[in-house]
């Protein structure tokens, strides 16, 4: 076994770009589900509208890269009034299902034939973040002791503080008044609207405020492999995001963060020790597992040990035990 | 101890739907429909200002719908109302509380995860820090919030709940959970409360601190509409009772005269007959059943002799 790789791999899954995207994905579902009580199930769609809302304004219409990201952000608040008008009027349990497919709806319209040519269709789109790796100011083939590549540095440097942002506005956010009508409203929507608050148009900030943090993960997502596919944003996406956020603990500031690190962290150090403990012949040849397999065999591990929290800890590692005892009574 | 009937009341008939000197509510022909079900049909109702005001009637008369559509938690098929001279039909709910008409709810809505002070900073009504870039700057609410929180203490302290002020609210009792909703709807600072069923599921000793609460709210110069079960109560604190059944205001007069009075008897037993059948009042015989309610009716307030 092959102790420094493995502690690398981890490591680098731990602080790269994916535990980036799925903190600032998870920091916005933290917004809608922890906060708001918002059961939003179509983050995917939040990322999809800000990764390819930067994507086709670079590729398609030639807008200048700055300008493209300020589009895929406002691509979100425009998807999040377009959704949250019908549907915020819904109880929780609805709402889940609507955002769900609308985001599965959003995903099978990029990716079809016939706007192939200002989305890219299931090919995508690529080769639109050229500027902003052109200020890379990192040279070099390798960072040590994680060895990313210095591209990738470029972009962790600029998404990690992003995601430091995120966590701020919610801090702030939440220890305000506003935060206190938006936290009541998941509590009670209508004690809340007895008091005098328009509870409708609170959700609806609060699922822009998420919807942007979500479109930040897609454009880091987007960024971090230089191209938009419509299939990255189908309800996995979504589900990680949540997973991320249960594991570090719903309705607080740095969850989203902890549970990123860890939960990517996690996968890719399973990954690389069953891949060794395979080639090393630690496996016995009844178990059906093989190095084929192993993509498959970690989740089947994060599924355990996500029952095994939700009934050891079902606050999350972050999360307040008595909390959720108040919440069951 | 029987409650002297309040002066404004003296001339006033004891009839469905009469007019009252200074009404601070009034309501023309409200009618709200559930499939094939009326629930209200109210042709006419006033509600005096400053008064205590009961609201009774058997399950299922349509009492917390006459709340809900009053204010603007449900839409009526027909009808109006006014609030204080201004007309608040079809006006959302959160609007109507804005215009000093706030309500409480028959299952209490306590907001669990928030503690007992922040439960009462909600209801504090035009906060800078409630808007969502105002939020952002702690400077622009901080002073705002600090006189709220002097303001919560003081309703706290009335209620006795300042020993809890910093436990989640979801760890209260449910007497004590009646009592954060009431103090947390006069943060509004309210012309009109009203309380859906305040004591419901409350014990006697908490029961004896908030009838003395309602009490002070009319001191206060508030008006109170109130939905209760309990006659006793009823009897204890109201001015003026208003009987509804299946709908419609069936009687209407100070308390002593509502418990004599023949049609509410009848209402009450009718729809018992109709929906308990056979199997609830199997034990009872009508006639036992009629002096059971009577004994409700009628008994004096404050735990005094019934007959029997």
């Amino acid at each position: 076994m092959d102790w420094a790789l493995i502690l690398r791999s981890t490591g680098q899954a731990a602080l790269g770009p994916d535990a980036c995207y799925y903190a600032l994905a998870a920091a916005g579902l933290n917004v809608h589900i922890g906060y708001t009580g918002l059961l939003n199930f179509g983050q995917a769609a939040f990322a999809a509208a800000g990764a390819y809302g930067l994507a086709v304004a670079v590729v398609t219409y030639g807008v200048s890269f700055w300008a493209a990201l300020f589009i895929g952000l406002l691509a979100s608040v425009v998807l999040a009034l377009v959704l949250g008008f019908p549907t915020l009027r819904l109880r929780t349990d609805y709402l889940a299902i609507v955002t769900l497919a609308a985001a599965e709806i959003l995903r099978l319209i990029v990716r079809s034939v016939r706007y192939t040519g200002t989305l890219g269709g299931t090919d995508g789109l690529q080769a639109f973040g050229d500027t902003f790796f052109r200020l890379n100011p990192f040279d070099g083939s390798s960072y040590t002791p994680l060895q990313f590549r210095a591209d990738q540095v470029w972009l962790l440097v600029c998404a990690w503080p992003l995601v430091g942002l995120c966590c701020l506005i919610t801090f702030l956010l939440m220890r305000s008044p506003w935060g206190r009508v938006v936290k009541a409203i998941r509590e009670d929507e209508d004690a809340v609207r007895s008091l005098g608050k328009n509870t409708y148009w609170y959700k609806m900030q609060s699922l822009m405020v998420g919807g942007v943090f979500g479109a930040m993960a897609g454009i880091v997502f987007a960024m971090s492999k230089q191209s938009v596919n419509p299939d990255d944003y189908a309800t996995k996406f979504t589900f990680t995001a949540l997973a991320v956020l249960i594991l570090g603990g719903t309705a607080r500031v740095l969850g989203p963060v902890v549970g990123a690190v860890i939960f990517i962290g996690c996968l890719q150090g399973l990954d690389v020790i069953m891949r060794q403990a395979i080639s090393a012949g630690y496996v016995p040849d009844w178990l059906p597992v093989d190095v084929n397999k192993v993509a498959i065999i970690r989740l089947i591990f994060v599924g355990v040990t996500l029952v095994l929290l939700m009934v050891f800890r079902p606050q999350g590692i972050l999360g307040d035990r008595r909390e959720v005892a108040i919440r069951d009574r | 101890m029987t409650v002297d009937a309040p002066s404004w009341a003296a001339g006033i008939a004891h009839e469905p739907g009469v007019a009252k000197p200074d009404p601070i509510l009034s309501v023309k022909g409200l009618s709200r429909r559930f499939g094939g079900l009326l629930a209200v049909d109210v042709a006419h109702m006033e509600v005096q200002r400053g008064a205590i005001t009961a609201l009774i009637g058997p399950n299922g008369a349509g009492k917390t719908t006459l709340f809900n559509l009053l204010t603007g938690f449900d839409q009526p098929d027909e009808g109006s109302w006014t609030f204080g001279g201004r007309d608040l039909s079809g006006v959302a709910a959160h609007k109507v509380a804005h215009h000093g008409m706030v309500r409480t709810f028959q299952l209490t809505k306590s907001l669990a995860l928030l503690t007992v002070m922040e439960n009462m900073k909600l209801g504090g009504t035009g906060q800078r820090g409630e808007r969502f870039w105002g939020a952002l700057a702690r400077p622009l609410w901080r002073a705002q919030e600090r006189e709220i929180e002097t303001r919560a203490d003081e309703l706290l302290e009335r209620f006795k709940l300042s020993h809890v002020r910093d436990e989640f609210a979801g760890a209260l009792s449910g007497g004590q959970r009646k009592l954060l909703e009431m103090a947390r709807a006069l943060m509004v600072q309210p012309d009109l409360v009203m309380l859906d069923e305040p004591m419901a599921g409350v014990n006697p000793a908490l029961k004896q601190s908030l009838l003395t609460h309602v009490k002070q709210l009319r001191s206060d110069g508030m008006t109170v509409l109130f939905v209760e079960h309990d006659m006793d109560v009823v009897y204890d604190i109201s001015d003026w009772v208003i009987v509804l059944a299946q709908g419609r205001i069936i009687a209407e007069g100070p308390p002593a005269a509502i418990g004599a009075d023949p049609k509410v008897i009848d209402a009450y037993l009718g729809t018992h007959f109709a929906e308990g059948g056979g199997e609830a009042l199997g034990e009872l015989g009508p006639e036992e059943h009629r002096e059971v309610l009577e004994a409700g009716l009628e008994g004096p307030p404050g735990g005094g002799p019934v007959d029997g």
